[in-house]
């Protein structure tokens, strides 16, 4: 019986450790949204942000992106041809990345590459007293540091997610086409034909939502880093894990609203 | 004035200050000790608001702080300028750009007066030419001074030392403490210095408070403390490890 109420107090205590957290992070997004439409926004820090968040992650999408449609070919290609659908690959390779693996394998990329850095520059800047700083100096870590990153990742996040859409087509066209000779012309149609605008658009809203969830997270975990080097690492690691986790959650979540 | 009035704090089941009582006057120079883990950190980050605490109240120029929203409160903190213990310089912005933060952040200077100001603070705390450089290219005095400088940028009333020579040789410390009692003279701050070493609080205050398990259990001028008969305030002075003070 003493077993069972250890095990109940444990329970218990873990929702309410994850009910406390979801809470702080909804109260982070709210502060956000507030400061977000208060004069002066600090357009440079926005830029710089943006920067860091999509430009210096182009190589990393581009990569991903174009393996993920080659492979992608080469995988329907093989189940399409045991029923003589190979002309299919085309449109499956499009729609696959428009609508689920352009935004998510991205956001998972930027996670890694941005998410992570975010936590341990704010969780830096937490154990070594610049936020407490800032506070001093009745400046506000929210408007200064977290804003400017959620504008980078909901704005570059969609813009991404079109260059991997891009070149993950272009990687299944190369595989589908050149390597395993489907004709270029059908190859075409078919996208043209079972894609359209609104898989590229909600697409991109998904994109959109993640770049809010790895922003926010990574921010909230760097602010709440402590104990010095080995704070900032546990909560770049948390950054990290959470942030992939609720991207995939929501992922399903909006894929049902969506299609 | 800066009044503190039957502070408590906790943080947990640890009672760090147990009804603190404390007036810091104006245009002086009060430096705090206490050993490490006293709360004397604590203690000052309630006078900028950093931390609110328990129990108690704290009176900044007869307001009380305790009883304000953040709006009112980051009025009050404009009056402040604080150097933190590393310096807290913001690692991506340049010295100049670090300086200049308060500066940018409060005021309509145009960009050349912000830079003739940052030049000014920077000369008054013995630096010159260092605006481009990044805070992680500084020695810890270069830091600590660069730090101060960002503190009176704005021409605060008050300022905040937390732990001003902490980790420096001995002399970059004399000359930290020079430049403490200068830049308090000259701007006629109030400043609050918490340390634990002696030989600078004595140097720089015109007071000295002792914090002991939460409370302030001594007060005085320099001259004061170094003859008091307290036990615990004997021990401290002299480092014995013999006494009412605990080694934890």
């Amino acid at each position: 019986m003493a077993k069972l109420f250890v095990l109940l107090d444990q329970v218990g205590r873990s929702t309410l450790a994850i009910v406390e957290e979801v809470g702080k992070i909804v109260l982070l997004f709210v502060s956000v949204i507030s400061w977000m439409f208060r004069p002066p926004l600090k357009a440079a820090n926005i830029f710089k942000q943006m920067e860091f968040v999509g430009v210096k992650s182009i190589f990393v999408v581009l990569l991903t992106g174009c393996f993920t449609g080659m492979v992608l070919a080469l995988q329907s290609y093989h189940a399409f041809r045991l029923f003589s659908a190979e002309s299919l690959v085309g449109a499956t390779v499009a729609l696959g990345m428009a609508r689920e693996l352009g935004p998510v394998l991205t956001a998972l990329m930027v996670t890694a590459r941005a998410g992570s850095a975010m936590a341990a520059e704010l969780g830096t800047m937490r154990v070594t007293d610049q936020i407490d700083a800032l506070y001093a100096m009745a400046a506000n870590p929210v408007k200064h540091l977290v804003v400017p990153r959620v504008i980078a990742g909901v704005v570059m996040l969609p813009f991404l997610t079109v260059i991997s859409d891009f070149v993950g087509i272009l990687g299944g066209y190369f595989v589908g086409v050149v390597l395993l000779h489907i004709n270029s012309g059908v190859f075409i149609k078919n996208i043209i034909k079972h894609v359209d605008t609104g898989d590229i658009f909600n697409g991109l809203i998904k994109a959109a939502a993640f770049g809010l969830i790895l922003a926010l997270i990574g921010c909230y975990k760097g602010l709440n880093a402590r104990g010095g080097a080995e704070g900032v690492g546990k909560a770049t690691t948390e950054a990290v894990v959470l942030s992939s986790i609720c991207i995939l959650v929501s992922d399903y979540f909006l894929t049902a609203m969506m299609f | 004035m800066i009044k503190f009035i039957d502070v408590h704090k906790f943080f947990g089941h640890q009672h760090v200050l147990r009804g603190v009582n404390l007036e810091i006057e104006n245009g002086k120079t009060t430096a705090i000790m206490g050993k490490s883990g006293s709360g004397k950190s604590v203690l000052l980050k309630h006078i900028i608001g950093l931390l609110k605490p328990d129990s108690g109240q704290i009176l900044v120029d007869d307001l009380d702080l305790t009883k304000m929203k953040d709006k009112e409160l980051n009025q009050i903190r404009k009056k402040f300028g604080m150097l933190f213990q590393d310096a807290a310089l913001f690692d991506s912005l340049t010295v100049g750009e670090n300086v200049a933060f308060p500066l940018r952040e409060h005021t309509r200077l145009t960009e050349d007066e912000i830079r003739k100001t940052v030049a000014e603070r920077l000369r008054a705390v013995g630096l010159s030419d260092i605006e481009t450089k990044m805070s992680s290219e500084l020695s810890g005095g270069m830091r600590k001074r660069v730090g101060l400088a960002r503190a009176i940028a704005m021409h605060p009333h008050f300022v905040l030392f937390d732990e001003p020579t902490t980790g420096l040789d001995p002399v970059m410390t004399e000359a930290i403490n020079q430049l403490i009692i200068e830049t308090q003279k000259n701007f006629n701050l109030t400043c609050v210095v918490i340390s634990h070493d002696l030989g600078s609080i004595f140097k720089i205050s015109h007071n000295v408070a002792m914090l002991y398990e939460g409370q302030i259990i001594e007060y005085g001028t320099p001259t004061e403390i170094q003859g008091s008969l307290n036990p615990v305030m004997t021990q401290f002075l002299s480092g014995s490890i013999e006494g009412p003070i605990k080694i934890v």
